[in-house]
Order: C-alpha cells, then sequence, then structure tokens
C-alpha cells in the first residue's frame, strides 16, 4: 500500500510529512531518553532483517499463491513502538529511494500508514494489553493476529483517505474503500500469520527476548498519550483544514501565489509580454487557430474540469508536446556528445603526455 | 531467490553510481535534496488535467542523466516496475470521467483518459527524480544533508546501519532460502509449517550479529554518536544549481513552454 507521489497533492504530502515529523521527533526523544547506545545498531540490523525478510516468498496453504512479510507490527514487538516505527521508517525511506516503492513526497504518507498505526495504535491498545495477562501460545496468535489486521486496515483506510483528499483521481471513495479494504484484509491475515509463526518461534527458544521488549525492560514503555495528542492535533488539520483545501484550492502552489501576490496565476502583462505575443501573432498565418482559445483553456485549467478544449489548441497542445520532448532529448543527447569529445581529449592529452 | 538477488544488485548498481566523479556528483548533497523536494512539489501541484505544462520537466532528468552519466535504460526501466500502483487507481479515471475534454480533428478524448495519462506522466517523473537523486548522490552523502537538514543524529545513524547491512542480511537470507529451496524441490516459496522456524532462527541470528556488531564497534570507542569526517561546505555553484534549477521548474509551472512552442509552431506551419 505504498502512495506515490503523483497521487497526493502538496498538502496532504506537506501535512503528512509534519504529522510524521512529529511523531519521530516525539519517537526519537523516546528513544534517546531511555534507550541505551546498544540499541542503535540494533535499531539498524533489524530495519535491514525487515528489507530482506520482505524479499522471502511464504506460500500460503490451500491458494497456490504467496504472502509477504512487512514487518511493522513484528518491529513493534521486539523493539517497541517508538524505536520500531524509526525502523520501520528508515526502511520504507530506502524502498523509496533504491526501489521507487512510493515516492519522496509520498513518505509521510507511508510512513505514517504503516509505522504509526501499527506502532502505536495496534501494538499499544491490542499486542500489549493481551501479553499483560501473561504470555500463551494462543494470546502471542490472538494479538499478534487482530494487530496485523488492524494495524493494516487502518493503514488502507488512510491511503483511501489520502488519495481523496488530494484530488487526483476520480475513484469514487466508497468504490475505493471496497477495493482496499478486502485486499488488505487478505494481507493483514498474511501478515499476522507470519508474524505469529515468528513470534511464537522466537518466544519458545528465547522467552526473554520477546517479553523484556514488551515489559519495556529493555526498550522502555511509551506513554501513548503525548502521541495520540500529535495524532488529534494532525487528525484536525486534515479534517478541517485540509479538506477545505482540497475542494477550494486544489493546487496547493496556486494557493501560495494567491497568497502572496493576490493573484492566482502570474499575469502576463508586462510590456515585454506583451510585445512578445504581438510578434507572435504577426509571424503566424492562421494566429486565430492557436491562440484565440487561451481564455478557454484558462478557464479549463483553472476549474480544473468542464471546459472542453478544441481542436486547434488540442493540435497545437500535442504539436508543443513533441517539440518540447524533442528538445529536450536534443540537449541531452548534446550534453552526451560533448562530455565524449571532452574524454576523448583527456586520453588524447593523456597519451601525449606518456 | 532471484528476486533478494535481483534486489540486492539494484542497491548495488545504484551505489556504483553514485561514487562517480561528474559535475552534478560534486553538487553539495544538501542542494540536490532541496531541488529534489522542489521538483517533486511543483510536479504534483499540477492540476489533474495538465499534460503539457508537465512535458517541460522532463528536461531536468535529462540534464541530470546526461551530465551525472547515468544510463538512461536503467532509470527508466526502474522507474516503469514503479508504476503499476499509479496505474492501478489511475485506470478508473477514464471509467468514471466520460465527459469530453479534448477534441482532435481525428478523435474525442475524455477527460478521464487525460487526468490517467497526466497521472503517468507525474508518476514518472516523480520516480525518476527520486532514482537520479540517490544515483547521483548515494545514501552517505544524503544522510550528511539531513544533517544539516537536523534530521535527529539517531534516525541519521540507525538509517546508515540498516542501509549497511541490507547487503549482510539479504545474502544471509538469500543463502538460506536457496538451502530451503535445494532440499524441497518444487515448491515456490516457504511452506506454512516452516514459516517461524526459518524466519525465526534469521532473526535470532540477526539478533547476535546485532551484538556482535555493537561489542566490536564499542571495542573501537562507539559512544553512541558517529564521528563523521569534515563535511564539504555549501559552495556558490551549489546555490547557483538550487536557483537555477528552482527558478526554471517555477517558471515553466507559470509558463506553459510546450503550449507555447506548440502555437508558435502551429501558427507558422499552417
Amino acid at each position: 500500500m505504498h502512495m506515490a507521489d503523483a497521487l497526493i497533492s502538496p498538502v496532504v504530502g506537506g501535512t503528512m510529512w509534519a504529522a510524521t515529523a512529529g511523531i519521530a521527533a516525539y519517537a526519537t526523544r523516546k528513544v534517546q531518553h531511555e534507550l541505551d547506545e546498544k540499541k542503535v545498531p540494533l535499531m539498524g540490523v533489524m530495519g535491514a532483517f525487515v528489507f530482506a525478510s520482505q524479499m522471502i516468498n511464504f506460500t500460503i496453504p490451500g491458494t497456490g499463491s504467496s504472502g509477504h512479510l512487512g514487518g511493522g507490527i513484528l518491529l513493534a514487538i521486539l523493539l517497541g513502538p517508538s524505536a520500531g516505527f524509526l525502523t520501520l521508517a528508515s526502511v520504507l525511506m530506502i524502498q523509496a529511494l533504491f526501489f521507487a516503492d512510493g515516492g519522496l513526497l509520498a513518505l509521510g504518507c507511508n510512513i505514517f500508514n504503516m509505522g504509526f498505526y501499527t506502532c502505536f495504535i495496534a501494538y499499544p491498545f491490542i499486542y500489549k494489553k493481551m501479553m499483560s495477562k501473561g504470555y500463551s501460545k494462543k494470546r502471542i496468535f490472538i494479538g499478534t493476529m487482530i494487530s496485523a489486521i488492524i494495524g493494516l486496515q487502518l493503514g488502507a483506510f488512510s491511503v483511501v483517505l489520502q488519495t481523496l483528499l488530494s484530488g487526483k483521481t476520480e475513484l469514487p471513495f466508497q468504490t475505493f474503500l471496497a477495493l482496499m479494504q478486502p485486499i488488505h484484509l487478505a494481507i493483514g491475515i498474511v501478515e499476522g500469520l507470519v508474524t505469529t509463526a515468528v513470534v511464537e518461534f522466537v518466544w519458545r527458544t528465547h522467552p526473554e527476548i520477546i517479553e523484556k521488549a514488551a515489559v519495556g525492560d529493555a526498550l522502555g514503555s511509551i506513554s501513548i498519550k503525548k502521541v495520540l495528542v500529535i495524532f488529534v492535533a494532525f487528525a484536525v488539520i486534515i479534517g478541517g483544514g485540509l479538506s477545505w483545501f482540497a475542494s477550494s484550492n486544489p493546487d496547493g502552489l496556486e494557493w501560495s501565489m494567491f497568497h502572496a501576490s493576490g493573484k492566482e496565476e502570474l499575469e502576463s502583462s508586462s510590456p515585454v509580454h506583451q510585445t512578445l505575443a504581438a510578434i507572435q501573432e504577426k509571424i503566424s498565418f492562421l494566429p486565430d487557430y492557436g491562440f484565440k482559445e487561451s481564455v478557454d483553456e484558462a478557464a479549463a485549467t483553472d476549474n480544473g474540469e468542464s471546459e472542453i478544449i478544441n481542436p486547434g489548441t488540442s493540435v497545437s497542445g500535442l504539436a508543443g508536446g513533441a517539440m518540447t520532448l524533442l528538445l529536450a532529448c536534443l540537449i541531452g543527447m548534446l550534453i552526451n556528445k560533448m562530455k565524449r569529445i571532452n574524454k576523448g581529449k583527456l586520453i588524447v592529452s593523456e597519451e601525449n603526455d606518456v | 531467490m532471484a528476486n533478494i538477488t535481483e534486489s540486492l544488485n539494484n542497491i548495488r548498481i545504484l551505489d556504483e553510481l553514485a561514487e562517480k566523479k561528474t559535475v552534478i556528483h560534486n553538487i553539495h548533497p544538501l542542494m540536490k535534496v532541496l531541488v529534489t523536494i522542489v521538483y517533486l512539489i511543483v510536479i504534483v501541484s499540477f492540476d489533474k488535467y495538465q499534460i503539457s505544462g508537465l512535458l517541460s520537466f522532463i528536461l531536468y532528468p535529462i540534464v541530470l542523466m546526461a551530465l551525472g552519466e547515468i544510463p538512461y535504460g536503467l532509470i527508466l526501466k526502474r522507474t516503469l516496475i514503479g508504476l503499476p500502483f499509479i496505474i492501478g487507481v489511475g485506470m478508473f479515471n477514464p471509467l468514471f470521467d466520460r465527459d469530453i475534454l479534448v477534441v482532435l480533428p481525428w478523435a474525442q478524448i475524455s477527460g478521464g483518459w487525460i487526468s490517467f495519462l497526466s497521472l503517468l506522466i507525474k508518476g514518472g517523473l516523480t520516480i525518476i527524480a527520486a532514482l537520479i537523486l540517490i544515483g547521483t548522490t548515494g545514501m552517505p552523502r544524503i544522510a550528511e544533508a539531513f544533517q544539516i537538514m537536523r534530521v535527529p543524529r539517531i534516525f541519521i545513524m540507525q538509517l546508515l546501519f540498516t542501509y549497511r547491512y541490507i547487503f549482510v542480511l539479504a545474502e544471509e537470507v538469500g543463502r538460506t532460502v536457496r538451502g530451503y529451496s535445494l532440499r524441497s524441490p518444487n515448491e515456490k516459496g516457504i511452506q506454512f509449517i516452516h514459516w517461524g522456524p526459518l524466519t525465526g532462527q534469521l532473526l535470532l541470528r540477526t539478533l547476535e550479529r546485532a551484538q556482535r556488531i555493537y561489542q566490536a564497534m564499542y571495542c573501537r570507542g562507539f559512544t553512541g554518536e558517529f564521528v563523521g569526517g569534515s563535511q564539504k561546505k555549501v559552495g556558490l555553484k551549489d546555490i547557483l544549481y538550487f536557483i537555477g534549477w528552482s527558478a526554471y521548474f517555477i517558471m515553466v509551472k507559470y509558463t506553459n513552454i510546450s503550449t507555447q512552442i506548440g502555437r508558435f509552431v502551429t501558427g507558422v506551419v499552417k
């Protein structure tokens, strides 16, 4: 459920980055206060472990297909919520940078969707509550399963909300929800089963690893109140502020432009623009064909919909697009050519030196 | 198995590319990170029906790949791998938005198809930007930029640890899975009964490894802080790089060069 940059608006991306940064700052402070330096390598190596084990194919009995480990809930169980959240954040960052799994702007959304709900909601309220009565095979199974499923369901719901608020797709809320939640129920069950299998195995062989982490001996327990306050604050921002932005100002830059200059777009009223426009009109054989529709087109882009772009504008749009791409490619080829010539010169001069 | 080897190779290739010494590689990492952020924000701030305005943004990756000696094919292939989720969500646009938005002499195109195409272009450009950033900068130098941006040290340290140990652990996971698959032919993955023992063993070994790593580091004087070498300072060329690209992005956001060229050309040609 990695959100992509293309699917979010700058406002949603920015708000989720702020929310994630807030939670990460809180988690960092927690980790710094309660951890000894021994745990930093542990977090790092555990991050690498989750990254590597995500590549293992687990055969799902009776289906013929296979599933993977997400790792959010496992990290929370082994490292505690704060360290788990930070570790998962770094795993997601590496995935975004090297594998294009979710974009950099959407990274805030992704860390929130996959880290916050598992580490700060599912883990403390479900898993830890269940384990407070003592460990048993049954409790580990139920606690881990429910945590994994709830964590993923909340994450998937968050993806739907963020996509909806960004307004980049036409998918109706209910349809998207009906698609996402059942898929993530299946993913959640597999995640829960794999995590249970691992946690249960480790608990059987080295019970102290699992029990210490949960009690907070090794990594410290967490006051969930502060995290919830941060979460509620951002929920208010998203729910209140953002929905207003999303509906009335789909474009964050235009909004900031409006506040900076009092206009939503820069008007081309300078003498230079006017002169250039006059020249353009003179040298165009059929100025009406391409230029007069600019008002229509501006209206279409402003409203974001409804206005039909006519054949004239469309043809010039296509031609312009093709020319722009060609131009960009030519510049690239030119740079490559110059680099090759320079390298050639370098080799020749080196040979002469020899 | 192929998955693990392939993923490791993917990281290694980008790692090696980041070691090159070109004019782009020499730009201060902070400026490269900032330019990438501006680029991403400007791209995603485009209207959902916008296509022509986005095309001018392709200049940035082309110039960077040419100057930074990043192979086009590699980045393109990776970008295609990153697109499925965007396609999955965006393919509903043509179904739900059927109002005709563009009339060509030979066809009529609905708003849904236009917004779908716009989404694909945005997706492609944003993925390429991230890959170019890592391919011309490398993880350690991006961490350096984070440090200047006041990202908590503990997070940076942990990020670098994770990054470094991915190679070690992925190889270990690869060996384990290979061993398993040799003993259980005709199995597509790990069987249900072995989920716990196999992954659990790997986890226990990982924890022991973390302990050994810490002890080795402790012996070498680790006190919870990474002592970095002297950092490169932000120079004039770095600032110019940032200002130049940002100015270009904002300029092409507000003056649709592609449309201007198109109008000019069609005007002249006709």
